[in-house]
């Protein structure tokens, strides 16, 4: 029973994670219908700007939570700016014209991300310095929870409570969800369609640089293509919750997180990688639109 | 019995370039043709998917994997016998090869095929991208597989397979899969899918059999990436799993939506030119998948129609239409 609830605690925090870059795929589906191959990029993009960060603030020689919280900010907004650039540069001139040459765009840009990383960073693995040193703390019954890990879930939980606010109590938001409805009837409303999807991109490219900072944490090796699996997994996490819903991503990503690691713990380790896409099979099938998402009736 | 004599011409001239070719060029430009040539196999087997019926695969390297692993596992196990046998039995080898490999190209398509049925079954309930997203999840289920089976050779891959493939094999499976593709497009079969790409709705009131259809397009498509697969296992003679990523699938989706999605030889031609330039691009070495990227997305900007848009070469009664329309 402990070790089942070990595994719970270890595949929460790794669901909270997926969550978070699964709310970045969903906000942009939402709002444009594009798949955002580069956003698992933007993720690992997110984790070199914090190690970039932390060496600059000299965060592992003294270690403590103002710097930390200053490498995080730092990473969100620097990944905030390239979620700019890469809208602003690459999917706005296709954005009119047909969908599978904005997705075509998309992976261009995954692509540029991957090999520019490559050249920039170097294409060994770089090692994270330990910004928070590693406590663990028993919850009693030989359950422990690690303080990397109730960072990983206050600052999840924290970023989509921000979320939810911005995008249901804000004008800005209110303003996101008449986008996503119809570009039209929002453009005629007054709103500046171009600005909203430039916030969109914004505020999913600093989501993913906080989930890419606290995966830093827990697993300090981080290299140019770290973005490729968790980038397609918080994906499916997010068609999984019903894509272009945020609770959805919320969700979707949590049941991922806690699949992935009761199969590990439970049936074999090399499956993991498999598990995820044969949930996502069965539950397509049972709920095709995923598991919050709205079955909208087709109009002719 | 003219297309009798055609079918033996295109033969006699496949045959001609695969004779004068390798005297002519190195051994390297040789790897490159034939790496088009499946490539092009490749790309315009995911046309008929993508291209013609409009439904949105992105797991085209775990049908071409299937397709690669059981023709060699065909080849390793009972292939071999086979040429011995018929060699035994005064056939010479060239030929004897040739029959063993047609018989393990033919039952890798087929396994490819009932895969893609498979796959194919749940597009009757699902759309658009949520499709997309089951045939992603069925490459990287594909993928793990394999690596977890060790008669296949797991991780370390499968060593060994015979090296049968000449460029004259995936020519013809080239000419093969573009003739299939040039005639279904002109027949009812092909409307019926252009149809469906259109409206589906509307296809579907007309009394298209829409499920039928997109399973067909499927199991045609997957066929061929797994012929596809069996050449690429012969031509190498070794295969690891780490071949068939998601990135091979996105290779091929570059190829069809690059050349124009429906167009027949602007698969073709993206399929040449996108396994060419990373070659070409070689002397730049670390930058070469930079410029490749950057290209992607400067060619997508520029023409989002992709090089062809929806029109063909050099066929007068496709010319400048977007969908080929029956005599009025």
């Amino acid at each position: 029973m402990s070790e089942f609830l070990q595994q719970l605690i270890n595949g929460v925090t790794q669901g909270s994670v997926y969550a978070l870059i699964a709310l970045g795929y969903t906000m942009v589906y939402g709002i444009l219908r594009l798949i955002n191959f580069a956003h698992g990029d933007v993720y690992m993009l997110g984790a070199f700007f914090a190690y970039y960060s932390a060496r600059w603030y000299g965060a592992a020689q003294d270690p403590n939570p103002m710097k930390a919280l200053l490498v995080l900010v730092t990473a969100m907004a620097g990944c905030g700016l390239a979620g700019w650039i890469i809208e602003r540069a690459a999917y706005r001139p296709v954005r009119k014209s047909s969908r599978l040459a904005a997705l075509i765009t998309a992976i261009g840009v995954s692509l540029l991300l991957e090999n520019g990383g490559q050249i920039v960073f170097g294409a060994d693995p770089k090692f994270f310095p330990q910004i928070i040193p590693l406590k663990n703390i028993p919850l009693g019954g030989g359950v422990t929870i690690s303080n990397q890990q109730l960072i990983i879930l206050a600052v999840s939980l924290g970023l989509m409570g921000l979320l939810r606010f911005i995008v249901l109590h804000t004008r800005t938001g209110k303003a996101m969800r008449a986008v996503s409805h119809s570009h039209t009837a929002a453009a005629l409303m007054g709103i500046s369609v171009d600005r909203i999807v430039s916030f969109t991109f914004v505020l999913g490219s600093m989501l993913a640089a906080a989930g890419g900072v606290l995966v830093a944490l827990k697993d300090p090796k981080i290299e140019p293509y770290m973005g490729v699996l968790p980038g397609i997994k918080a994906f499916v996490a997010a068609v999984l919750g019903g894509i272009g819903n945020v609770p959805g991503a919320v969700l979707g990503g949590l049941v991922m997180g806690i699949a992935e690691v009761l199969v590990v713990g439970y049936v074999s380790p090399t499956l993991r990688d498999a598990i995820a896409f044969v949930l996502l099979i069965v539950i397509l099938l049972v709920r095709p639109a995923g598991l919050l998402g709205k079955n909208v009736a087709e109009k002719v | 019995m003219r297309r009798a004599v055609w079918g033996v011409a295109l033969l006699a001239v496949i045959g001609l370039i695969d004779f004068v070719a390798p005297r002519l060029v190195n051994a390297y430009i040789m790897q490159i043709a034939v790496l088009c040539g499946i490539n092009v196999i490749l790309a315009v087997s995911l046309n008929l998917i993508n291209g013609f019926t409009g439904q949105f695969s992105i797991g085209h390297a775990g049908f071409m994997a299937v397709g690669a692993y059981g023709a060699a596992m065909f080849s390793l196990s009972v292939g071999q016998g086979w040429v011995a046998v018929l060699g035994a039995a005064g056939v010479p080898p060239g030929i004897a090869h040739g029959i063993v490999l047609c018989v393990a190209l033919v039952l890798g398509g087929l396994l490819a095929a009932v895969a893609g049925y498979l796959v194919g079954l749940p597009s009757l309930r699902l759309r658009g991208d949520y499709l997309a997203i089951v045939t992603l999840g069925f490459g990287e289920i594909i993928r793990v597989l394999i690596l977890n089976i060790e008669a296949v050779g797991g991780a370390r891959g499968l060593f060994g397979i015979p090296v049968w493939v000449s460029l004259f094999w995936v020519l013809t499976g080239a000419a093969g899969v573009v003739l299939l593709s040039r005639h279904l497009a002109h027949s009812t079969h092909g409307r019926a899918l252009f149809a469906i790409r259109d409206d589906e709705v509307a296809a579907e009131a007309l009394g298209v059999d829409t499920t039928r259809y997109k399973v067909l397009a499927f199991v045609l498509g997957s066929f061929f990436a797994g012929i596809a697969g069996g050449l690429f296992a012969h031509f190498l003679g070794y295969l690891n799993p780490s071949s068939f990523q998601f990135l091979k699938s996105i290779e091929v989706i570059a190829m069809v939506v690059l050349g124009g999605t429906g167009s027949i030889s602007g698969a073709v031609i993206a399929a040449i030119l996108l396994t060419v330039l990373p070659e070409v691009l070689r002397p730049v070495k670390d930058y070469r998948m930079v410029l490749y990227a950057l290209m992607l997305i400067v060619l997508m900007i520029t023409r989002p129609q992709g090089l062809m848009g929806s029109r063909e070469l050099s066929w007068p009664r496709f010319g400048r239409r977007r969908t080929p329309k029956v005599a009025q």
